[in-house]
């Protein structure tokens, strides 16, 4: 037996490698039959109230406190870490434009979905884990119900729908929270506080931020699901799921956030040009061989 | 005169999860009406011989057949029709968390008909009376109910569509052995009240004794060599018990005989 083992321990590290691009490439095959599999069901049956109702109840309701304490939080941070250099400027009342435009754009959704996806992706993961490891999934099928149908549509919808508004309770608990530490604390007039925030803060700014969350509620979703319908068996499986849940639909929330940032913006300058050129980037070779020389 | 097609049918099957082999080459049948009771080691494969039956898991090779024709050739919206004629008991009664007993009970009634709520009302009753429980744990959760009163509301759920098929994983597994003859009494009453089809996966021989028209016996493909079946007894609980093959004899006895001396190398 000994010499059997012998060529896999010399060839370590390519197996490694291969058995590690083959795991990646079959997850991702494997969620994306999943999504597919989603995307049939809710264009085929959409779920009875009786179904969706308690989903949107644990997504939507049980989250709102921990979102608003979250927007509040990250408003008054960014209120403490910008004041500094925006007083040495002379430029304090434009502290309410860069609070705002960051909170709708970036940080609002981004730590909105990043508290979901601990808050609701990890609950939905340890939950369809726990029915897999105890047969309730197995269960479903055998009394001709459809586990996707029953259990992942309905939690895909509630984050899908429920996601976004959230962020937008987010975004609005973070403005109020940087302007009352911007106006009580540090005695920023509020009246020019909001002028320059409705100056600098337009539509297209507050569409940008909820379009990105839409797309960080569905990848919550269907990773916490395919984690939970994929759980391995016992106490440690299911708390794996969990674990996994969340750490991928994080990377995956930053990974989406660079791509529709860079996208939105694209589109945004695309749509009105006369605003800027967006990002230039500096590819001519004679412009960075002269910098060099 | 040509036998009977089986209402259900594993030919050839085999079953493997990733390289781990747990069914190789097994042929069994189940004609209408009869209770077969599957027994064997854990690990050995009955289990899964159960779901593969149902379709919850499809062989790697070979075929499972309702009614003569392979489960496999029907799409998954005819499958979900047809284990509406079977009710399934889960080992750990596999209830919904969410869900009280009631809820749990109708779900099959909710999901597979039509019926007016006052109709699933009456039905649910009745399940739970003819499972010997009180209408008043309707409203309990599962997880207020002992190991007993899941198994039986584990049993009123699969009985809630009338099946022709009932499917028990080790239905008596955990439970003291009052609760354990309640549990074969009922399985005993279901098949008298109803002409059904039973398969009972089980290591208790008094549900064998009890219950069983006929007993085949799995063993784990550990043990056995490549070509040696591994359905190593067909017959009844009566020959089961008389068996000559040690491998049986000492099953159905429950002794260890010379596994002892394998805990000593250990």
């Amino acid at each position: 037996m000994s010499t059997a083992t012998l060529p896999n321990e010399r060839l370590g590290p390519i197996r490694t490698l291969g058995k590690t691009t083959l795991a990646v490439v079959e997850a991702v095959g494997d969620v994306t039959i999943f999504f597919t599999k989603i995307l049939y069901w809710m264009s085929s049956r959409l779920p009875k109230p009786r179904v969706l109702l308690p989903s949107l109840y644990q997504t939507g309701v049980l989250s709102l406190p921990v979102v608003i304490v979250t927007g509040g939080f990250i408003g008054m941070v960014l209120a403490v870490q910008t004041y500094d250099q925006f007083r040495l400027m002379h430029m304090e009342t434009r502290l309410g434009a860069v609070i705002n435009i960051s909170l709708v754009k970036e940080l609002g959704p981004v730590l909105a979905a990043t508290m979901l996806a601990g808050r609701v992706g990890s609950a939905i993961a340890a939950e369809l884990g726990t029915m897999r490891v105890t047969e309730q999934i197995d269960a479903l099928w055998a009394m001709g119900a459809n586990p996707v149908n029953y259990l992942v549509v309905p939690r895909f919808l509630a984050c899908f729908l429920l996601i976004p508004l959230l962020t937008i309770v987010a975004d609005a608990t973070g403005i109020l929270g940087g302007w009352f530490f911007s106006s009580y604390v540090l005695g920023i007039n509020s009246h020019h506080y909001w002028l320059h925030a409705i100056d600098y803060v337009g539509p297209y700014d507050l569409f940008a931020g909820t379009f990105k969350s839409t797309f960080f509620g569905a990848a919550i979703a269907v990773i916490a699901c395919h984690r939970g319908f994929n759980c391995s068996a016992g106490a440690e499986g299911v708390g794996r799921a969990a674990t996994e849940a969340f750490v991928f639909s994080f990377v995956l929330i930053l990974a989406l956030d660079f791509a529709l940032g860079a996208f939105l913006q694209a589109l945004y300058y695309t749509l009105w040009p006369s605003y800027g050129g967006g990002m230039v980037l500096q590819t001519d070779p004679s412009t960075l061989i002269a910098h060099l020389a | 005169m040509t036998a009977p097609t089986p209402i259900l049918e594993l030919q050839h099957a085999s079953k493997k999860f990733g390289r781990q082999h747990v069914l190789r080459d097994i042929n069994l049948s189940l004609q209408r009406g009869e209770t077969l009771v599957v027994i064997g080691e854990s690990g050995c494969g009955k289990s899964v011989t159960m779901k593969l039956l149902i379709g919850l898991l499809q062989p790697t090779a070979g075929t499972a057949l309702l009614e003569g024709r392979p489960l496999s050739d029907r799409s998954e919206r005819e499958m979900a029709r047809e284990r509406q004629r079977f009710g399934y008991l889960f080992q750990g009664a596999a209830l919904f968390d969410s869900l009280d007993v009631f809820e749990n009970v109708a779900f099959p009634l909710r999901q597979n008909t039509v019926l007016p709520e006052q109709k699933i009302r009456t039905i649910v009753e009745e399940r739970l009376l003819e499972v010997g429980l009180p209408v008043s744990v309707c409203r309990k959760k599962p997880a207020e109910l002992s190991g007993g009163m899941k198994k039986r509301v584990g049993l009123a759920r699969a009985l809630s569509l009338v099946p022709e098929i009932m499917m028990y994983d080790e239905p008596t597994t955990g439970l003291d052995p009052i609760m354990s003859d309640v549990i074969n009494s009922l399985i005993l009453q279901t098949r008298a009240r109803r002409p059904v089809t039973s398969i009972v996966v089980t290591h208790d021989m008094t549900t064998v004794k009890k219950v069983a028209d006929r007993v085949v016996m799995f063993y784990p493909l550990s043990r056995l060599q490549p070509d040696e079946p591994q359905i190593i007894f067909e017959g009844t609980a009566e020959e089961a018990f008389s068996s000559s093959d040690p491998r049986v004899s000492q099953f159905v006895n429950g002794e260890a005989g010379e596994r002892i001396q394998e805990l000593a190398v250990a």
